[in-house]
């Protein structure tokens, strides 16, 4: 949910503009803030699921440090939603488990 | 019911802090009602007071002292308290009703004339109050000052008004 | 190699004051900081600080972060962001990413002020979509503008347990109650008494138990403790909630001082194990200073104030300020420091960390 205002920090004046795919669904972000909290904001609850117990995981910290966060972000794994700002075409994908790394060729 | 065990502070420890009005003062007019109760390093409010009415001095730990004659009850010390726990009674309002200025950092803002419902210390809904004037200037930084008439026998029993879900 | 005089890790409000600082005396100051945008925790703090106008009372955090960011830029200080110190070496080197390139800055000076991280609590459930510490939830909803839940509980009655849980307030979530494994109140009674005006429970001798829900938190399940700090069977409480914070403290983020081989003490009234140093912020490695959190939890407040010393002990040791001139300076800090660190809560660390500079004077 958006705060779109708010006592002390005033009225929300940016709008969602960015358009980014989420496990194939379109949601609208504000241009540069984290994915994490454009998907919060669309109501997306589960980032990832765990190796081994396929537990459901979200932000933990929102600072960069705990890793609880990391999905999928335009086939790339392990990738920290909460620090990593949004930009238009992503695509983000739950992730489960640890991730694949895709060979790089050179 | 205790600071440290509720985070209320309980008559007896209200009456024993320097920065509460006497009743004899309260029945005169608005005046301040200082509820700052532990030692904080703290003293906004000694360096808000136009009349020179709280003194912290040293060190700034120090509880602030409310001189009640030199007081007013402008009421500019109530947006500066980070603690948000000063607020100024006037008990002669009318025959029948008290007025208490709060701070409220809160949306909705209520109306002047708007009817709300009032709280005490422990968030208990005890009456009606009125709203009498919403003061929210640049310079009290988004601590907006409410002032609600209340029955006077709960002018110094009523502390916030009810968020707007609540209401 | 890009070299520099001073490099500053981390541009919280004590990165920021220690900038100011040297870079007014005329020190070479680079700032490097891993986020996208410099002040640490500074510009989450939506309340209005303690203290004295020395200490910016009355201030919101936001705006003091302003002020400091304005200070730096008109000093010209290089602030490099979006880069992650990775690794100290030698005397002194920083390895830093950026971009995804790596490339390395020597210092003469360093100080590390790398802040600090939440304390987890580990409960059945706590890894459950909806159970985050209590300054994440600040910074999604101060900083990102977005509330995650409308249903919070507060693990934690300290300072940030009773902060953010009038913010949750403010950004128009309730909190069903806060809770207090302690037989009392962790935070200042102010904070306190305005949630409980507000109808919001603070539950001591409390704590929870368990965290339960199917894709995310839906119910907290609370218990309470005896004097002995044990579960009371039978005195467990449902909340149906849909946000847990966790506010049980915090521990400073010290992988370079340790990789730098500073010397540590465990101090628990400090967070944890801190790098010992003396009354300039200097570590038991010359060259090598702290200052904020990483150097013991306490507040903003006092991490401006330990920048500026730090700022003001390194000029004074590149011959940028005389012995005079910088003890007048360091004077006046420490005077502000002592006055801050008074009363009932500022004792114990004023004691911890007078305990933590006699051993770091003696080395």
């Amino acid at each position: 949910m958006r705060i779109k205002e708010h006592p002390i920090l005033g009225k929300l004046e940016k709008e969602p503009t960015v358009e980014i795919e989420v496990d194939g669904e379109v949601i609208r972000a504000i241009p540069g803030e984290p994915i994490a909290a454009a998907l919060l904001a669309a109501g997306k609850n589960v980032f990832r699921y765990t190796r081994k117990l396929h537990e459901p995981r979200s932000v933990f910290c929102a600072i960069g440090r705990c890793t609880d966060c990391m999905m999928i972000v335009d086939g790339v794994p392990n990738v920290r939603t909460c620090v990593t700002p949004v930009r238009a075409g992503m695509k983000i994908q739950t992730q489960h488990g640890l991730g694949e790394f895709k060979e790089r060729t050179q | 019911m205790t600071l440290e065990k509720d985070g209320v502070l309980s008559p007896e420890e209200l009456a024993k802090l320097p920065g509460i009005p006497s009743a004899e003062r309260l029945e005169r007019g608005a005046v301040a009602v200082i509820e700052c109760a532990q030692k904080i390093p703290c003293n906004p409010c000694e360096e808000a007071c136009p009349a020179g009415a709280i003194q912290v001095g040293e060190p700034i730990t120090n509880l602030p002292v409310l001189d009640s004659d030199k007081c007013t009850g402008c009421g500019l010390c109530i947006p500066v308290c980070p603690g948000m726990a000063i607020f100024v009674v006037d008990m002669t309002y009318s025959d029948r009703e008290a007025t208490v200025q709060l701070p409220y950092e809160f949306l909705p803002l209520p109306r002047k004339g708007e009817l709300v419902t009032a709280l005490d210390r422990e968030g208990k809904a005890v009456c009606s109050a009125r709203v009498v004037n919403v003061r929210n200037p640049k310079k009290f930084d988004h601590t907006v000052v409410i002032t609600i008439a209340v029955p006077k026998d709960q002018a110094m029993n009523v502390r916030n008004i009810a968020l707007a879900w609540r209401r | 190699m890009k070299e520099t005089e001073l490099a500053i890790v981390g541009a919280g409000p004590a990165g920021l004051s220690a900038a100011i600082e040297a870079a007014s005396a005329g020190v070479q100051v680079t700032l490097v900081d891993e986020n996208r945008r410099p002040g640490g925790q500074l510009f989450k703090q939506i309340h209005k600080f303690f203290g004295s106008k020395e200490h910016y009372a009355s201030v919101r955090g936001f705006d003091i972060g302003t002020k400091l960011l304005g200070e730096v830029e008109k000093r010209g200080v290089e602030v490099m962001l979006d880069s992650v110190v990775w690794g100290i070496f030698g005397t002194h080197v920083l390895g830093i990413i950026h971009d995804q390139k790596n490339t390395y800055l020597r210092a003469q000076k360093v100080l590390l002020a790398t802040g600090a991280i939440e304390n987890a609590l580990a409960f059945p459930g706590w890894t459950l979509p909806g159970v985050m510490g209590a300054g994440a939830i600040q910074t999604l909803m101060n900083i990102n503008r977005v509330l995650p839940g409308r249903k919070a509980i507060m693990i934690g009655s300290g300072n940030v347990g009773l902060i953010v849980s009038y913010q949750l307030l403010q950004a128009g979530a309730q909190v069903v109650a806060v809770v207090e494994a302690a037989p009392k109140i962790g935070g200042y009674g102010v904070h306190a008494s305005k949630l409980r005006r507000n109808g919001v429970p603070i539950l001591t001798s409390t704590t929870i138990k368990e965290a339960k829900g199917e894709e995310r938190v839906e119910r907290a399940i609370l218990i309470e403790l005896d004097q002995d700090w044990n579960e009371i069977p039978g005195t467990e409480k449902e909340y149906e909630v849909d946000v847990i914070c966790l506010a049980v403290g915090l521990s400073p983020l010290s992988e370079l001082a340790w990789m730098a081989g500073c010397q540590f003490e465990y101090i628990p009234e400090l967070g944890g194990h801190v790098p010992i140093h003396d009354l300039n912020m200097q570590t038991t490695v010359p060259g090598i200073y702290v200052a904020g959190d990483l150097s013991g939890i306490e507040e903003a407040s006092t991490a401006m104030e330990e920048g500026k010393l730090a700022g003001i002990a390194i000029a004074e040791a590149l011959g940028y300020l005389s012995p005079g001139e910088a003890k007048i300076k360091k004077e006046a800090v420490s005077k502000r420091l002592d006055s801050f660190r008074t009363g009932p809560f500022g004792e114990a660390v004023r004691k911890a960390k007078a305990r933590l500079q006699r051993r770091g004077e003696a080395k």
